[in-house]
């Protein structure tokens, strides 16, 4: 399930609505996903507030789709974009992956909810299938 | 045995009483044939499904929109017995229809993003959380008589 040349095109173009709000955006889907999957809790023991809109929740949500936007701008070859990231994943946080699937879940439900006239069922199936790609770029060097 | 709380309740009867079954029916069909295409394999004998706009104004599409939503409506009648109440539409799904029971989650993400379109922020995430268990609870019910 490789990105087609539409596939990029649609992502990019969605992600220049997406750029200007990723705080907001970024915040809002790591909040759904602590408040509906709370085993993904167990990666953030460190911090002290946990629940939505926290301080630590938003910095780290700009962090989060500040990476998906860094994967975006090298759409073209996301093994060696993110190869910095997909280390980090691997020998430090050691994230399971099935948590990605989980993240991009929460991160596609924000966007219905702030573009729900953009996020046709075309604009869905690229960004699923980018976000697809993403996590298997960051699970790269996992073993 | 799935304990719902009060408030898990109100949640889900308040969501669906919002829901116009004509509307996000087809819509949720849609977005399952375009995001998830594989799932098209069940829907051969529905007819013209080449593009969004075509799966939209297919009559069959339209139908079963509504026949899936009337079905999660059984679940929402009946929360405290979803397993049973669910038994013959397992079997049907399974023993007839020949579903993999993988493509009840892709419907229901699908219906949770286009639910999410409708609700916008008032699908704050605990409801959402709320709406996810509930979803999780139904599609083990339909996966729960395959062998």
């Amino acid at each position: 399930m490789t990105l087609t040349a539409k596939d990029k095109e649609v992502v990019k173009g969605f992600w220049a609505k997406i750029a200007p709000k990723i705080e907001d955006i970024g915040e809002d889907a790591l909040s759904r996903m602590l408040v509906g999957y709370p085993q993904t809790k167990t990666y953030f023991s460190h911090w002290k507030d946990l629940s939505p809109g926290s301080a630590e929740v938003r910095k780290h949500g700009k962090v989060v789709l500040s990476g998906v936007g860094e994967a975006v701008k090298t759409i073209d070859d996301l093994t060696n974009g993110l190869l910095r990231l997909s280390e980090l994943h691997a020998f430090q946080l050691r994230v399971d992956p099935a948590n990605f699937k989980i993240l991009s879940h929460c991160l596609l439900v924000v966007l219905a909810i702030k573009f729900p006239d953009d996020f046709t069922p075309e604009v869905h199936v690229s960004m699923d299938k980018f976000l697809g790609a993403v996590a298997l770029a960051l699970s790269e060097k996992y073993r | 045995m799935v304990e719902w709380t009060q408030e898990e309740r109100v949640i889900i009867k308040e969501i669906f009483s919002k829901l116009n079954y004509e509307d996000v029916g087809p819509k949720s069909l849609c977005r399952i044939l375009v995001v998830y295409p594989w799932t098209q394999r069940y829907f051969a004998h529905f007819g013209n499904l080449y593009n969004p706009e075509m799966i939209l104004a297919n009559p069959k599409i339209a139908n079963h929109g509504v026949v899936v939503f009337r079905g999660l409506e059984m679940a929402v009648q009946n929360m405290d017995n979803i397993k049973n109440t669910y038994a013959n539409l397992s079997k049907l799904h399974s023993e007839k229809l020949h579903v993999d029971p993988d493509n009840f989650q892709l419907l229901a993400d699908c219906i949770t993003i286009v639910i999410a379109t409708k609700m916008r922020s008032a699908f704050t995430p605990e409801k959402q959380a709320t709406w996810y268990k509930f979803l999780s609870v139904v599609v083990s019910a339909l996966s729960k008589q395959y062998f």
